[in-house]
């Protein structure tokens, strides 16, 4: 009765395929929030070593979150080419939305080696090592998101702007806008609160 | 039933001034927090409660002009799964930091009377 209901509404492969990624998304929704929690319980273990208020710079942070904001509205410039159906633009759209990815995770790499060649890995206390655990998975999943990003502009050159592809590049448009929203989360709980 | 694939449930469709809309209304709520914690004119309480309701709004701003969730019929299934997820978040998160909190301030008390 229930596949009924839903099936009513869906027929078509490409809105199911969205509907299963959005489950997806909702899935990696409660990864993040266990790591959160994680955090949360061990935020003030510092065992003697630094504090958040003692490493986080805070305007390299605010530029980090202004580039994962950039490439987030970038990608919906994409979307809106997509609509147009003029294969140039998506592709060009779809290298300034990687472009600011990429000056997003270089700044947060060029923190975490900081971090680790003055003795503050994540191995220092469990505030580090949470810390690298729940900045690390979010990063981690930015990359696979430029990964998939270089991936459809090889598609976008190759194959055109197929029912397939499209459909592959409203998917990854859900996935980034939604690292957009955790890193919301992320520079709130992890970088703002820590540097009260 | 005359739709076209791409537009249909999983992501509704952008407009121009949706996103720049949701671009203008993020940046102002991120200039906002980070204004707060790093000028420190308000008493803490102060502060927390704003970068905490600028994270919540922008949350929001993001996910309606971004990902164009809302009380549409072709968005139903998709908010029912978000509210869905979010109350497992909150048993989650909530539960966690009760249990433990609680657990840190009885073994707080122990150590105390035993004076470990």
């Amino acid at each position: 009765m229930t596949a009924q209901v839903i099936g009513q509404d869906d027929h078509d492969p490409v809105s199911n395929a969205a509907f299963g990624f959005w489950l997806y998304i909702m899935t990696d929704c409660v990864l993040f929030a266990s790591i959160f929690a994680t955090f949360a319980v061990l935020h003030h273990n510092y065992a003697g070593g630094p504090t958040g208020k003692d490493l986080f710079n805070l305007p390299e942070v605010f530029a980090e979150t202004v580039f994962l904001l950039i490439s987030s509205v970038a990608y919906g410039f994409t979307m809106l080419a997509l609509y147009r159906n003029e294969r140039g633009q998506v592709l060009r759209w779809l290298i300034i939305t990687a472009l600011f990815g990429l000056g997003f995770i270089g700044i947060e790499i060029t923190e975490f080696r900081h971090l680790i060649m003055a003795g503050n890995g994540p191995d220092r206390s469990g505030f580090l090592s949470a810390f690298f655990t729940l900045v690390g998975t979010h990063g981690a999943h930015v990359s696979v998101g430029l990964i998939w990003m270089a991936v459809m502009m090889f598609q976008v050159m190759n194959r055109g702007l197929t029912i397939p592809v499209k459909s592959r590049l409203m998917r990854l448009g859900i996935f980034w806008h939604f690292l957009d929203v955790i890193w919301i989360c992320v520079f709130t709980v992890v970088y703002l609160m820590g540097a009260l | 039933m005359e739709r076209q694939p791409v537009d249909s449930s999983g992501a509704g469709r952008g407009t121009l001034k949706s996103y720049a809309t949701g671009f203008v209304l993020s940046l102002t709520l991120t200039v906002l927090a980070f204004g707060l914690v790093m000028r420190g004119a308000l008493p803490l309480p102060g502060i927390l409660f704003g970068i905490i309701g600028a994270a919540v709004v922008q949350i929001v701003v993001q996910m309606h002009y971004f990902l164009h969730l809302d009380a549409s019929s072709s968005q139903r299934w998709n908010v029912m799964v978000l509210v869905y997820t979010v109350l497992i978040i909150a048993i989650l998160v909530g539960g966690t930091l009760w249990i433990m909190f609680n657990m840190r301030d009885h073994m707080m008390a122990v150590s105390m009377l035993t004076g470990h």
